[in-house]
């Protein structure tokens, strides 16, 4: 088979640190997207241990690998969590979910920690979709803007353009940056017609990298338009899988002006992460 | 009195030739990317099989979103006039020329004389146009020649949730892996472009009679699924991928 380039890879990670027989409240997030699940434990608040994996054709069975990823060799099994959200565009398709919150909830409740308090908008760029959030100190959503009908501006499109110009797609922002000068954004908004428009570029001579140059920016611009229609006020992040492409997030600070927050979490756990933060508030309600 | 019209589309070229209003010849390739070189050549074979060197033509007129790769044609016009010409010439009767090409859809409202009231254009997005079709048939496997055919063995309706090309390529995979069949899936897809057409239509304020040109005129399955959804009779010219050119050719005659 030839081979996929816009396949990212798959992901897990623990904890060294945290001992989690002796957790008092065990949580977990499962944020199943339409292009990634992510899986996410919490012990104590503290995060212990997450996964991230592609969703496949069925949704639970996706649920239940990223989870079982996560629990992945802790000795842990799904008993000894107390209460699991699941959250996302396939939350429903959660089996084993004491209950679900959308993903913009979640995003927002995630990059609060993440980030700290001081975030008020969150872009978060998924797979199939991008949302433009605005939140107050403690993560609640004050108001959101999504794009969920168009591949342009999503993880997707991103990866139809890895796919036709065979760069694997974890190589896509770095070579962006590659090239002798900054040229003009991809015209097309369609991804479809942009595919035409880029193949037409390479064959005008221009270098692939260019060519990868001009998409970006063409995405940037392309959610720009979505933040200006809500607002950007700062702190300003991004969450998602494009927030790991600095060719689109770079270029998308420059056309805005604002600076955007790093974090040495994983920006794609947010929605997973802030699904488990809402199971640890909801345990601590029942016990009181 | 010999007129020309080119039509340069985003997927094919196509010429018109006209002897006093009556069709000699006509010619169609593909764009491609070398899209001024192919319209040069086209030119000169489809005026060559029409018997007519290029001293005896009138005018040329070219049409089209690539119209500026025919830089040898003395005049050019919109394609909304061009269609509208081409189709309102053809049939009198037409209050509603719509006309769905590779790229690009357009539905156009026009009076007694042929004369345009209004009109509302996609160029923005893939669906809605031919382009989305095509995707589709990639991802079904079926050759996009028969994709009409196909989906008029279908009489369900399943609704396709994606608009998006690039989102519905997924979805009709999905539905592939459930055992959907290939014919129900084809028929959704044409259901669904047949839907965006309509809002268009809706937009313009369409009446009767209803007039479907460009490539996707060729989609039989299409054609049944608009039909339905605008609950009307729609009249299809021969070769409607050729409309345009002609109305092209006949401005200037």
């Amino acid at each position: 088979m030839a081979q996929e380039f816009w396949r990212w890879k798959e992901y897990n990670w623990k904890s060294e640190k945290i001992d989690w027989k002796g957790g008092s409240i065990i949580t977990a997030g499962v944020d199943v997207g339409s292009v990634s699940s992510q899986a996410l434990i919490l012990v104590d608040g503290e995060m212990y241990a997450y996964s991230s994996m592609r969703t496949g054709s069925d949704s639970p069975q996706s649920a239940v690998n990223a989870m079982n990823w996560a629990l992945d060799g802790s000795g842990m099994k799904l008993e000894n969590i107390n209460y699991v959200v699941g959250t996302g565009y396939g939350r429903v398709n959660v089996p084993f979910a004491n209950k679900t919150i959308t993903e913009i909830a979640c995003h927002a409740r995630g990059a609060n920690m993440m980030y700290g308090g001081s975030v008020r908008t969150i872009l978060d760029m998924g797979g199939q979709d991008c949302k433009a959030i605005r939140c107050d100190e403690k993560g609640k959503v004050s108001n959101f803007l999504m794009n969920d009908k168009c591949a342009a501006g999503t993880g997707r499109g991103m990866e139809v353009f890895a796919d036709l110009l065979s760069v694997p797609i974890e190589e896509v922002g770095d070579l962006s940056f590659n090239v002798a000068e900054e040229p003009e954004p991809v015209s097309s908004t369609c991804v479809v017609f942009a595919k035409t428009e880029a193949t037409g570029l390479l064959r005008e001579g221009w270098p692939k990298n260019k060519v990868i140059a001009a998409y970006c920016s063409a995405m940037a611009h392309r959610v720009v338009t979505l933040l200006e229609r809500i607002g950007v006020e700062k702190d300003f992040v991004i969450t998602g899988g494009i927030a790991k492409n600095i060719g689109v997030v770079n270029r998308l600070q420059k056309e805005l002006g604002i600076e955007i927050l790093k974090t040495e979490y994983d920006a794609q756990i947010a929605g997973a992460l802030g699904a488990a933060l809402f199971a640890k508030a909801l345990v601590e309600k029942e016990r009181k | 009195m010999i007129n020309v019209g080119i039509d340069v589309g985003a997927k094919n070229i196509k010429i018109v030739v006209l002897r006093d209003g009556e069709i000699i010849g006509k010619g169609i390739s593909l764009a491609g990317f070398e899209t001024k070189e192919t319209t040069k050549i086209l030119f000169d074979e489809t005026i060559k099989q029409a018997g007519i060197t290029p001293e005896q033509i009138d005018s040329i007129t070219s049409t089209g979103s690539g119209r500026k790769a025919a830089d040898f044609a003395k005049f050019s016009v919109t394609e909304v006039t061009a269609a509208t010409k081409g189709a309102t010439s053809l049939f009198p009767s037409v209050r509603c020329v719509i006309d769905v090409g590779a790229e690009e859809g357009r539905t156009i409202r026009c009076d007694t004389e042929g004369k345009i009231i209004d009109f509302a254009l996609n160029e923005k997005c893939a669906a809605g146009a031919g382009a989305f079709i095509e995707a589709m048939s990639r991802a079904l496997e079926i050759p996009v020649e028969d994709f009409g055919m196909i989906s008029l063995q279908s009489d369900k309706e399943i609704p396709l949730n994606a608009q998006c090309a690039v989102f519905a390529e997924s979805e009709v995979v999905s539905l592939l892996h459930a055992k959907t069949e290939k014919k129900d899936i084809a028929k959704s897809v044409n259901d669904a472009v047949a839907s965006r057409i309509t809002s268009m239509a809706r937009k313009v304020g369409f009446e009767k009679d209803i007039e479907l040109i460009g490539g996707m005129a060729k989609n039989t399955g299409f054609v049944q699924s608009l039909k339905k959804a605008l609950e009307s009779e729609i009249i299809i010219p021969e070769n409607p991928e050729f409309i345009s050119a002609y109305g092209a050719a006949l401005i200037n005659e």
